[in-house]
């Protein structure tokens, strides 16, 4: 419902776009461009076409070099999924609009069901398992369990991986902050209230 | 003997403090493994071909196109039990399904898949046209309402109602389906571990005792996962078909479309009051729609059942729409929110303060204590005194705030719960129980109640719970989840705890009788000195464990759950008037939970049902088109839930101490949820001066009121 959410914008590719173009094996040059630039692949990138059938990538999930093959149209949400059997990352719309896929690219919070896999490459991939371990907690992670900012759990992933981005970009900020900034989430459970407490927790103690 | 009653407040280390649920680390890292998590080497992804058609039939599916594409490795086409395709009654009916390598390629199949249909028809998608009416009528009648009426001093009539809704768990459902050895096991997303097997059995041609149910974590259900489902069937069968594992998940917008509706309702109703606030008659005309199933009228009048004089009317509409499921609550938000707006109404139309109104007639519940004390302390909590004005008056500029009411009941006894409670010559402790966890702290409230009737710490045991192979518990429905569980580890624990008392009696030289177990000892009762460790107790065990089976309904007859809990809400919100947004400034909801068993997951039940709650009052609503009866917002952008920041503050409050506590556990997950729409409702009738008659409340929808007259 949110609409303000300056920190968490997803990824600016059309997905369904960029499949069009792949689907019919032959990737227009001006698309494969207009891709690139937006999402910063590379600054000079020379067009290729890609697929439409399985390619060898290399991913770097979680600090972790993994090669896999997909096919181009496979969004990284499904290569972590599907391919690496990496679930933290859940999938609820697979369209951008609840925040369950977020994870890291970069340092930068995207979600993952709204970049193609074969667009992360060269990039450092953070899931929800990149943040801490049940016996290792982040302190966000602690911080949810403290203030039970979990019930079902489905979204709570994808919501530790946002607040831990927020906290960082954030250090101090408001509670108002901590509610307009996390409006690229949803829970259907209703843990907002525990959400809210940890994140703002976390933002006073300096969000390190 | 220890004893199987609750232990009084002295005498509770755990139960009813604020205990953190032990799967946390495991949810927060991402490591606990749902349904949709499962996945196995060579597994295959079956995807579902739905009608785009409401009403059809269906004379050919071809799927040879799908099938010769490469990694296409099953097919299923859905026939009826005559062997024929059965009749399409709304857009979703689902006609076949794909099992291919990938998702991508079983995507990619489905638009290859030919169907063809005759009979194409115009559904029926209008719930709220009391014209469309069929089945049968349901009524009741009390006292004499045209009497009634005529003792009245003024009687207010009102139309109210709120729009179907979805349950729109964020994991879908689903299941992983795997033959080995001539067995099934299956990772549903259920609420139901015990009672799943047997929805299967027909697929997989297998008795239910071959079939292995597993679910650790399932995200949300609220009332829509109790039953294999056509789609579990279908996972299952291509499974067999092919050899391999088979994983089956509903697309976002298949689970908005086929996977639980909640029923919508409409209606009139007309109440006599007197001008000292008394309420003589109450008459009521329902409709609403459960899809093409039943439609059940909503309980009314709601809570205030001791209304001398009423009438209620109840009936049905048949919409082309995917079935009707239990929603959280089931049938008690539409009751609610029929009967307290319609009360708010009748205090405004004796210019009555609404919440001196409620009070006035809390004779007519059946619990008038508890709510006056629920009414004062909500009340107190969100400032009603301070804040209140008469309904419509100006509270300056465009943007109007208001206050409202509403109360709600809930039955919440423990279901059927068996459980198994094993003791280690090691000192180790497990409970083992075919229940669920959906969110709600099963596992922790298990962990507490045995913890504590052994005198240990939390961390101390262990509770294994979602397999079908564990002693079986009911499905996690109506709220009876807690009550069954806790009453069944108590149970089984306090037998497993007598049987050690007996081992060890004779080496403490104590009667068992005179033992306890507390502070991780077992000791003469109140007497540290004499007793050993918990551990060095075991110890005499030697060679041979304890396991005690307990059930809900105790071994010794004690009743350690019971049913029925009264609750408030109270909503604070500012209403634009220019834009028809609703914004909810504060929420305070106060409940009766008989015992609570952890003090922190009890409250995130009424944070959650509060959030859900909210919800529905202001953003969900299913929207169809009604010329082809496609879902129009299959979705989370046009199908909107609340964000974390548009539920305001919310407060809340758990009534304690013996009065509530010493009546045993209660489930609370469904009372939670019950009163927002009501309490928002008339938060907006009060801030703006008109009742908005029907939720969502939608900026749409206010305005239109507004339009109708009324704001000051
Ligand atoms: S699954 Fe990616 S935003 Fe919902
Ligand atoms: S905890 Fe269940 S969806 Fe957020």
């Amino acid at each position: 419902m949110s609409t303000k959410n300056t920190k968490h914008e997803p990824s600016g590719i059309s997905r369904r776009g960029f499949l069009k173009g792949v689907g019919a094996g032959a990737v227009a040059t001006g698309l494969l461009q207009e891709v690139s630039e937006s999402a910063g692949i590379a600054e000079a990138a020379t067009p290729t076409t890609l697929g439409p059938g399985e390619i060898p990538i290399k991913l770097n999930v979680n600090g972790q070099s993994r090669s896999l093959n997909v096919e181009p149209r496979v969004t990284l949400l499904d290569a972590l999924r599907n391919r690496l059997d990496v679930t933290g990352t859940k999938k609820v719309c697979d369209r951008g609009t609840c925040g369950a896929c977020t994870v890291l690219l970069d340092g930068k919070v995207v979600y993952s069901c709204s970049v193609l896999a074969v667009e992360a490459q060269d990039k450092k991939i953070v899931t929800i398992e990149g943040l801490g371990t049940p016996d290792n907690l982040s302190d966000m992670q602690a911080a949810f369990i403290e203030h039970d900012a979990s019930q079902c759990g489905f979204c709570t992933p994808g919501f530790i991986v946002a607040t831990t981005a927020f906290v960082r970009d954030n250090p101090g900020a408001t509670l108002e902050e901590v509610r307009e900034g996390l409006g690229g989430n949803l829970c259907r459970c209703g843990t907002y209230a525990g959400i809210t407490a940890a994140t703002f927790e976390q933002a006073q103690k300096g969000g390190a | 003997m220890a004893k199987l009653a609750w232990p009084g407040p002295d005498r509770r280390k755990n139960i009813g403090a604020r205990i953190s649920r032990l799967d946390g680390p495991e949810k927060t890292t991402g490591t606990a493994k749902y349904s949709y998590d499962m996945n196995r080497e060579g597994m295959l992804y079956a995807k579902l071909y739905q009608s785009p058609h409401a009403i059809a039939k269906v004379t050919a599916v071809d799927t040879s196109e799908a099938e010769a594409m490469p990694g296409v490795k099953g097919v299923y086409i859905e026939k009826d039990r005559r062997g024929e395709f059965p009749n399409i009654t709304y857009a979703g009916d689902i006609i076949c399904a794909i099992a291919a390598t990938s998702e991508e390629i079983a995507d990619e199949a489905l638009t290859k898949v030919k169907v063809s249909y005759s009979d194409i028809g115009s559904p029926q998608m209008n719930d709220n046209d009391p014209s469309l009416i069929s089945g049968r009528d349901q009524s009741k009648e009390q006292g004499d309402p045209d009497a009634g009426f005529g003792e009245a001093d003024a009687v207010s009539e009102g139309t109210y109602g709120l729009a179907c809704i979805t349950h729109a768990c964020l994991e879908s459902h689903g299941q992983m389906a795997e033959f080995k050895d001539g067995e099934l096991y299956v990772w549903p997303s259920t609420q139901n571990v015990s009672g799943y097997a047997g929805g299967l059995a027909r697929a997989a041609e297998l008795s239910a005792d071959k079939i292995h149910v597993e679910c650790q974590y399932m995200g949300g259900g609220f009332g829509s996962k109790f039953g294999a489902d056509k789609w579990g069937s279908i996972s299952t069968i291509l499974s067999k078909q092919t050899a391999k594992p088979v994983k089956l998940m509903l697309e976002r917008d298949q689970e908005h479309k086929v996977a639980g509706h909640r029923p919508s309702a409409f209606g009139t109703v007309k109440i006599g009051v007197k001008k000292d606030g008394t309420i003589t008659a109450w008459d009521s005309d329902i409709w609403g729609s459960g899809g093409m199933g039943n439609f059940r009228m909503p309980p009314l009048p709601y809570v205030f059942t001791g209304l001398p004089n009423y009438r209620t009317l109840g009936r049905g509409i048949k919409v082309n729409r995917g079935a009707a499921r239990a929603w959280r609550g089931p049938n008690h938000p539409q009751a609610a929110l029929i009967t307290m707006c319609a009360l708010d109404d009748a205090a405004h139309a004796i210019g009555m303060d609404s919440l001196s109104f409620f009070k006035k007639n809390l004779h007519l519940t059946d619990r008038p204590e508890v709510y006056a004390e629920e009414l004062d302390k909500a009340a107190e909590m969100i400032d009603w005194k301070g804040k209140w004005h008469p309904r419509g008056e100006n509270t300056g500029g465009s943007m109007r705030s208001g206050l409202g009411l509403s109360i709600h009941t809930w039955g919440g006894g423990g279901g059927q719960s068996d459980c198994a409670v094993t003791i280690n010559p090691d000192g180790s402790v497990v409970g083992r129980t075919g229940t669920q966890d959906l969110g709600t702290g099963t596992r922790t409230v298990q962990a507490i109640v045995l913890s504590d009737t052994l005198g240990l710490p939390v961390d101390k045991v262990r509770i294994e719970i979602g397999k079908n192979s564990l002693p079986a518990s009911g499905a996690s429905g109506g709220s009876t989840t807690v009550g069954g569980v806790s009453s069944s580890t108590r149970d089984a624990a306090t037998q497993a705890l007598n049987a050690l008392l007996e081992k060890v009696a004779p080496d403490l030289g104590v009667e068992a009788d005179k033992l306890e177990a507390w502070d991780g000892r077992i000791q003469e009762i109140g007497n540290p000195s004499k007793g050993m460790s918990w551990e060095q107790a075991c110890s005499l065990l030697g060679g041979m464990a304890i396991t005690k089976q307990g059930s809900k309904d105790t071994s010794d007859g004690t009743i350690l759950t019971v049913s029925g809990v009264g609750g408030v809400g109270i909503a604070d919100v500012t209403v634009d008037i220019e834009t028809g947004m609703v914004t909810i400034n504060e929420y305070a909801a106060v409940q009766d939970c008989g015992l609570i068993i952890d003090e922190k997951t009890c409250e995130s039940q009424l944070y959650g049902g509060t959030i859900m709650g909210i919800t529905y009052a202001l953003y969900e609503e299913t929207v169809y088109d009604p010329a082809t009866g496609a879902m129009l917002n299959p979705d989370f952008e046009f199908y909107k839930i609340a964000g974390l920041a548009d539920v305001g503050k919310i407060k809340v409050h758990l009534m304690r101490g013996p009065k509530y506590e010493d009546r045993g556990v209660v489930g609370i997950g469904e009372p939670a949820v019950i009163s927002q729409g009501a309490a928002i409702a008339n938060a907006v009738a009060n801030a703006i001066g008109v009742r908005v008659p029907e939720l969502p409340l939608t900026p749409d929808r206010v305005l239109d009121a507004i339009s109708k007259g009324g704001v000051a």
